[in-house]
């Protein structure tokens, strides 16, 4: 009995420790209901194209996205371009052409260029790249129906700047408390209708921010939507299969266990 | 295969006496398949398929990413990608193989403490067992450089801190570190070698797999009572067993469909569950990640060589009288290591006459708090070191070392164990009473 009543305190410390960890490091990020979360969730196409749209006018000027092939954003499951508005797409860019020892117009079997500026971080992976849920007790269960929070942490990123400025070494910082240390480099990048959307949807920070995250998330797993679509068919059939399974072990082993055949 | 009496195969037709007298194969595939198989076994027995799955599982994924991977570190994390992004279900053969690494060592621990509830380290299952472990450490290798490979931050730092741990060694460490890595840092050679490794090492452990069924086949498996099968007869041991094909290969294909219906969930719907976001950021020797982990398979024991560090009085002591060549980080490696080692010695630490857990009412207790023990070491190696995780990683070291080197060999002599059944089919017939009047086979 005493042994019992150890070891549910053990383990009831353990988990309160957990939480009370886990709820530090996650009071920043809140939660973007995303079409793309849960096992069904699917891109909103229109989401993708306006979130591209933002990358192109705004986050292209510094950041690059060298691993992603510009004739990707035709797929089906990503933006959905059709061939001719991709190869218009592919032809504003300059891409650096190794043979020919210069840059030359992009085509669409080239990848996006990569950051123009040397200290920002391509974004092709960054949706991947940063969690902003880790939960609960830390152990991040809760990516089976909120994703791992990645494209959350950047869009709470865009939208938390304070105001406040600091300087350091000449640089100046930007405060911004979901950055790990409180202050970034990157100026706010958005603001109230620095795109306008073809579709009409009202470009708010909130907004254009939810659509960046969107694009950022697509372009760090494309193929998102075939991969739940293969999960679920192989979920499917195993299930299937282990009813089988399950009904022939039965009827196997019932003469040994001396149970009526059914 | 020897031990149980039970038919062997005999060559029927003139071509297959033409082939047995050349080769035995279809012998050897029928006895290994036909072995007789104790009926009792429970549902912690089932893990073994899923093993031989995973292995399989791996080289077959694996060798398909070979075919779109560049081990050079300028252009393999940019070929993941590829394999990621243009090679056709590319994505998903990946993902397959980086979750396929938790599955096999999910399946591992519990197989391993299914073994050591049950006994069946004991005799004479010694070489069974002592094998098992060189297949989990080299497992644990294989994960380990694996990881590596995608050449991201983790893979980086982890390879850094990992093979630091050979450089805490006295006088002979350093040098082994640089021909670990082939130079003095982490960098093109080490990643060249570790795929190389990576590559060879399933092999070998697929060869340790085949010895591993060998030994169990020659002693026969080990079950719920510990208790042997009666080799007195054919008839005799025909009462206690049933053949493995097709009542256990049926049964535990069963079980592996249930385990891939809840693997392709996690591929299909949380791939990077257990992977870590630092991992999708190139590897940069300029740039140390904030928290260095490792994969949760190795947490436990992560965790015991953090647990050790220089204000440990028992460190501070060793290091007084070998005067100071055994630092805290020394201390640690040797801990992480005897961890491991404890656990293989187990056959000649554990001291009773009875061999299932079963039947051993003190034990019981000793080994559930060991399994809580794992998970809390496991929990302390992804924390944050504080003062209370440094508190708890010490006990829970403490403990694991306490139970194989203390409690088992003690406990042996001091509990007193119920009387295990007299044979497997009383044991079977307790839990399928209708079982007594079945009509025997």
């Amino acid at each position: 009995m005493i042994k019992k009543l150890t070891l549910s305190a053990l383990a009831a410390l353990v988990l309160s420790v957990g939480s009370a960890a886990a709820a530090e490091s996650e009071a920043h990020i809140h939660d973007v209901d995303f079409s793309f979360e849960g096992p069904f969730g699917k891109f909103d196409q229109f989401q993708l194209q306006r979130g591209l749209q933002v990358y192109t006018e705004v986050c292209s000027a510094c950041h690059g996205m060298k691993f992603v092939p510009i004739r990707t954003i035709g797929d089906a499951g990503g933006p959905g371009l059709p061939e001719d508005q991709v190869r218009a797409f592919a032809s504003n860019w300059e891409v650096w052409d190794p043979e020919l020892r210069d840059t030359r117009t992009a085509l669409a079997n080239d990848h996006f260029p990569e950051s123009a500026l040397p200290n920002a971080p391509d974004l092709s992976l960054m949706a991947k790249a940063r969690a902003g849920f880790h939960g609960p007790f830390g152990l991040g269960i809760n990516q089976f129906v909120k994703g791992i929070g990645g494209p959350e942490y950047i869009t709470n990123l865009l939208t938390a700047y304070t105001g406040e400025t600091t300087e350091m070494a000449g640089t100046t910082l930007y405060e911004n408390p979901v950055f790990a240390s409180g202050y970034i480099a990157m100026t706010p990048p958005l603001s109230e209708d620095i795109v306008e959307y073809a579709d009409g949807t009202p470009a708010t920070v909130e907004q254009m921010a939810e659509d960046v995250s969107a694009f950022l998330m697509w372009a760090a797993e494309p193929k998102m939507m075939a991969r739940k679509q293969a999960g679920f068919v192989g979920v499917t059939f195993l299930a299937l299969l282990a009813v089988l399974l399950y009904l022939t072990n039965k009827r196997l082993w019932a003469p040994h266990k001396g149970k009526e055949q059914h | 295969m020897s031990g149980i009496p039970h038919d062997h195969y005999e060559p029927k037709t003139g071509g297959e006496k033409w082939v047995h007298k050349r080769l035995p194969i279809v012998g050897l595939v029928y006895d290994t398949l036909m072995i007789p198989t104790p009926k009792n076994l429970n549902w912690w027995w089932i893990w073994g398929i899923v093993l031989a799955y995973c292995l399989v599982h791996m080289i077959v994924t694996g060798i398909v990413l070979v075919m779109h991977y560049t081990p050079h570190v300028d252009y393999a994390f940019a070929s993941v990608e590829h394999i990621m992004r243009d090679v056709n279900g590319g994505h998903f053969i990946r993902y397959m193989h980086a979750n396929g690494a938790s599955l096999f060592f999910f399946a591992v621990y519990i197989h391993i403490f299914r073994g050591l509830f049950f006994g069946s380290y004991k005799a004479p299952r010694e070489i069974t067992w002592i094998v098992g472990m060189i297949i989990y450490l080299l497992m644990m290798a294989t994960g380990f450089m694996g990881y590596v490979l995608p050449w991201g931050q983790m893979s980086f730092w982890g390879a850094t801190v990992i093979t630091g741990l050979f450089g805490a060694i006295p006088f002979i460490g350093e040098p082994i570190q640089m021909w670990l890595l082939g130079g003095p840092a982490v960098d093109n050679a080490t990643l060249n070698r570790f795929f190389s490794l990576h590559y060879l090492l399933p092999f070998v452990i697929a060869g340790l797999v085949i010895v591993h069924i060998w030994a169990f086949h020659n002693t026969g498996n080990n079950n719920p009572t510990g208790v042997d099968v009666r080799t007195g007869s054919k008839e005799e041991a025909k009462k206690d067993t049933l053949p493995f094909w097709p009542y256990f290969v049926i049964k535990d294909v069963f079980a592996l469909a249930v385990v891939l219906a809840v693997f392709f969930a996690i591929v299909g719907f949380m791939p990077n569950y257990l992977g870590h976001p630092d991992n999708y950021i190139m590897a940069n020797p300029l740039a140390t990640p904030a928290h260095i982990v490792p994969e949760w398979y190795f947490l436990p024991f992560y965790a015991i060589l953090r647990a050790f560090t220089a204000d440990v009085w028992l460190v501070q002591l060793v290091s007084f009288f070998t005067g100071g060549i055994v630092d805290a980080k020394f201390f640690g490696v040797v801990a992480m290591f005897g961890a491991i080692a404890v656990m293989a010695l187990v056959p000649w630490l554990d001291t009773s006459s009875v061999r299932s857990g079963r039947y051993r009412p003190v034990f019981k207790w000793f080994f559930v708090v060991l399994v809580i023990d794992f998970l809390g070491l496991m929990w302390v190696g992804s924390q944050t070191p504080t003062t209370f995780t440094s508190w708890f990683s010490l006990i829970a070291s403490a403990y694991w070392f306490g139970y194989f080197l203390v409690i088992l060999p003690l406990l042996g002599l001091i509990e007193k164990p119920l009387t295990p059944p007299a044979t497997i089919e009383d044991d079977f017939i307790s839990h399928y009473p209708d079982a007594a009047k079945a009509p025997a086979e």
